[in-house]
């Protein structure tokens, strides 16, 4: 089967009333979570994460798929209209999009926003499609050193590339690593760090993990921040373009695709590091260099058809190998291994109607966004006016409710607690969440297959790094770790000025 | 014993905060102009903008009476705020504006007009937006 056939099949599976309606409400709730800073796509699917239980995995997945495109387009409208970007990959709309909006661009910021993120996110779920067959043909040859490979670069990219300090990355994905061993070893059926409590044997839910490092601890987080004055919204009449900004506007969506698309479809830590690198492509390439630091319209196109497009290539990953790449893919993959889905190379194979089904309703869902997000940008900016007590009481709430019915048992109410003040403590010292969240779900598969890899080579260490593939991902990790600090030596010695762009990597949630 | 007026980006606050200064001219008293928030939802529609509250205290300041401006985030509703203003300031009379509200719509919100009116320790001038 190849891809386009597979694709019209997937057609007649999202296209049912059902499935059509999951996609609606899985938009709907990611345009809001988007546009609410610090509730981003990953906390909504892990508080969904228990309703699992009663859903089919094709509706399931359907809905968090829209949920992670949907977060993808609100966290535009905050960025434009707010200036504090709703999401982390909406970090840099805000740069441009707000002057605009305070030049009474508002409008056109956000035409352009929703229309590039439709573009991108069309273009790149196309080429998810076509890509996802050929990977897994390459993925089938891959064997476990290979693997172990590809998870190690997973690793190493998200925890250099996210956050101010390579070490706070690396400290935050040991931490994550280090909760992914509790329980069971699987290997040899020794309980390692469960301290002789029964509970801990079976590991910690997932349900458990994800809802208390998200919604626990920005919950503490929030509460412990609460009061501060309150922004100002710009206010916007009608979402339209003039002729002018379409032309200045459609290269800017096809080239933040070109460079979205491949970036989320690496491990390399989801949307931010694209976003930057479109926004300065456009900076480079604008015919309006005047424009540039008083409300360019290239350089909204731009990084917001770049979020989209690395959306939808975070998914090749996930679907094809059955590796995350962002936060919210993490979530999703231990959705996966909620319903009992080993997501691999075989998926495309044994779950085809699933696959094939959320691919479609991707296309499905990015025509709803467009026609959601074009008219009622404004509307759904009144969401901010929420106060934040009820918000997360009600957060808190359904993330009680979702570990307790994890497992049924109040143990894992305590659990929640305690990881949610871990992850309130992690925001407080200023480590990224999502190493850790990676770390947590990735660790204990890619234990499996470092020890498996260890098992063929009868512990031979060469075992690890036999195959050509291996050794080139190897050499890209090294690379990955070595660049970063000899760009910047070389840069100290050229003494540059500080860029401003780099106070923008705040604190925001990964998406 | 100032005068003190509640003063929200509305209509009908822009209307107490005129009638305000006409009682403040009138009676030749200080006036106290407050703006305040809870500052719990991150866009609160009722605290004045910057340019907003610029323009007041340029309206302060053309009518050349004695006056006092707070904008002010606590814990509270911004009706006690209001009350606690008036309170320390030892007011003479609080102005509010009082815009029409459904039974429904005050018995879930509640009304700030309401707090006030019942809880001031001095007289309340309310008053309602200009017709258009």
């Amino acid at each position: 089967m190849d891809g386009v056939s597979s694709l019209l099949d997937g057609f007649a599976t999202a296209i049912t009333p059902i499935n059509l309606l999951y996609a609606f409400i899985g938009v709907l709730l990611g345009t809001a979570i988007g546009v609410l800073p610090g509730i981003g796509p990953a906390m909504t699917i892990a508080l969904l994460l228990p309703i699992t239980v009663s859903l089919e995995p094709t509706q399931a997945f359907i809905m968090f798929a829209g949920i992670y495109y949907g977060g993808m387009y609100g966290g535009s409208t905050t960025s434009i209209l707010l200036n504090t970007p709703g999401e982390s990959a909406s970090v840099v709309t805000a740069i441009e999009g707000n002057l605009m909006a305070k030049r009474g661009r508002g409008a056109a910021a956000l035409a352009t926003a929703a229309i590039g993120s439709f573009v991108a996110g069309t273009i790149g779920t196309l080429a998810l499609a076509l890509l996802a067959p050929v990977i897994v043909k390459l993925a089938v040859q891959m064997g476990a050193p290979d693997y172990f490979a590809v998870m190690v670069l997973a690793f190493i990219a998200v925890t250099t590339v996210l956050g101010s300090s390579m070490v706070r990355g690396l400290a935050s994905l040991g931490v994550g690593l280090l909760i992914g061993t509790i329980g069971i070893d699987p290997t040899s059926g020794q309980q390692r760090l469960t301290f002789g409590i029964p509970e801990l044997a079976d590991g910690i839910d997932v349900v458990v993990l994800a809802v208390g490092l998200f919604a626990v601890g920005e919950a503490l987080w929030v509460a412990a921040h609460l009061r501060r004055a309150p922004v100002e919204v710009i206010g916007v009449s009608n979402v339209r373009m003039t002729r002018d900004d379409w032309r200045r506007s459609w290269k800017p969506w096809l080239r933040g695709t070109a460079i979205g698309f491949p970036f989320g479809a690496v491990p390399a830590g989801g949307a931010e590091i694209p976003t930057f690198l479109s926004y300065a492509v456009e900076k480079k390439l604008t015919k309006h260099p005047e424009d540039f630091g008083n409300g360019a319209i290239e350089g909204v196109a731009g990084p917001e058809a770049t979020n989209n497009a690395s959306a939808a290539g975070g998914l090749v990953p996930l679907l094809t190998l059955g590796i995350p790449t962002t936060a919210t893919a993490a979530v999703m993959l231990g959705a996966f291994q909620t319903y009992g889905i080993q997501p691999g190379p075989r998926l495309l194979d044994t779950q085809a109607t699933l696959v094939w089904g959320l691919i479609a309703s991707l296309f499905i869902g990015n025509v709803i966004l467009l026609a959601l997000n074009l008219p009622l940008a404004t509307v759904w900016a009144r969401l901010l006016r929420i106060p934040r007590p009820y918000l997360y009481a009600g957060i808190l709430f359904f993330a009680s409710i979702g570990a307790y019915a994890a497992n049924n048992s109040t143990f894992d109410l305590w659990l929640l607690l305690v990881i949610g003040l871990l992850g309130f403590l992690m925001r407080r010292y200023g480590l990224p969440v999502v190493p850790a969240i990676i770390g947590i779900i990735l660790g204990p598969a890619a234990e499996k297959q470092l020890r498996r890899a260890l098992q063929i080579s009868n512990g031979e260490l060469g075992g690890l790094y036999n195959t050509w593939f291996s050794r080139a991902v190897y050499a890209v990790i090294v690379i990955l770790l070595v660049a970063p600090p000899l760009i910047r030596w070389i840069r100290s010695r050229r003494d540059a000025g500080g860029t401003p762009i780099a106070q923008h990597h705040a604190n925001v949630e990964g998406q | 014993m100032p005068i003190v007026v509640g003063y929200v980006p509305t209509p009908e606050g822009r209307a107490a905060f005129d009638r305000a200064i006409e009682e403040a001219r009138l009676r030749g008293l200080r006036l106290v102009v407050v703006n305040a928030s809870r500052g719990d939802a991150l866009v609160d529609p009722r605290y004045a903008t910057s340019d907003d509250w610029a323009s007041v205290r340029d309206r302060l300041a053309e009518s050349g009476i004695e006056h006092e401006t707070a904008q002010q985030v606590a814990a509270v509703d911004p009706a006690d705020q209001l009350l606690r203003v008036a309170h320390e300031a030892n007011a003479e009379l609080i102005v509010i504006g009082l815009r029409p509200r459904s039974p429904v719509g005050k018995f879930i919100l509640g009304s700030s007009a309401q707090t006030v009116l019942l809880q001031a320790e001095c007289p309340v001038l309310a008053v309602k937006a200009a017709p258009l």
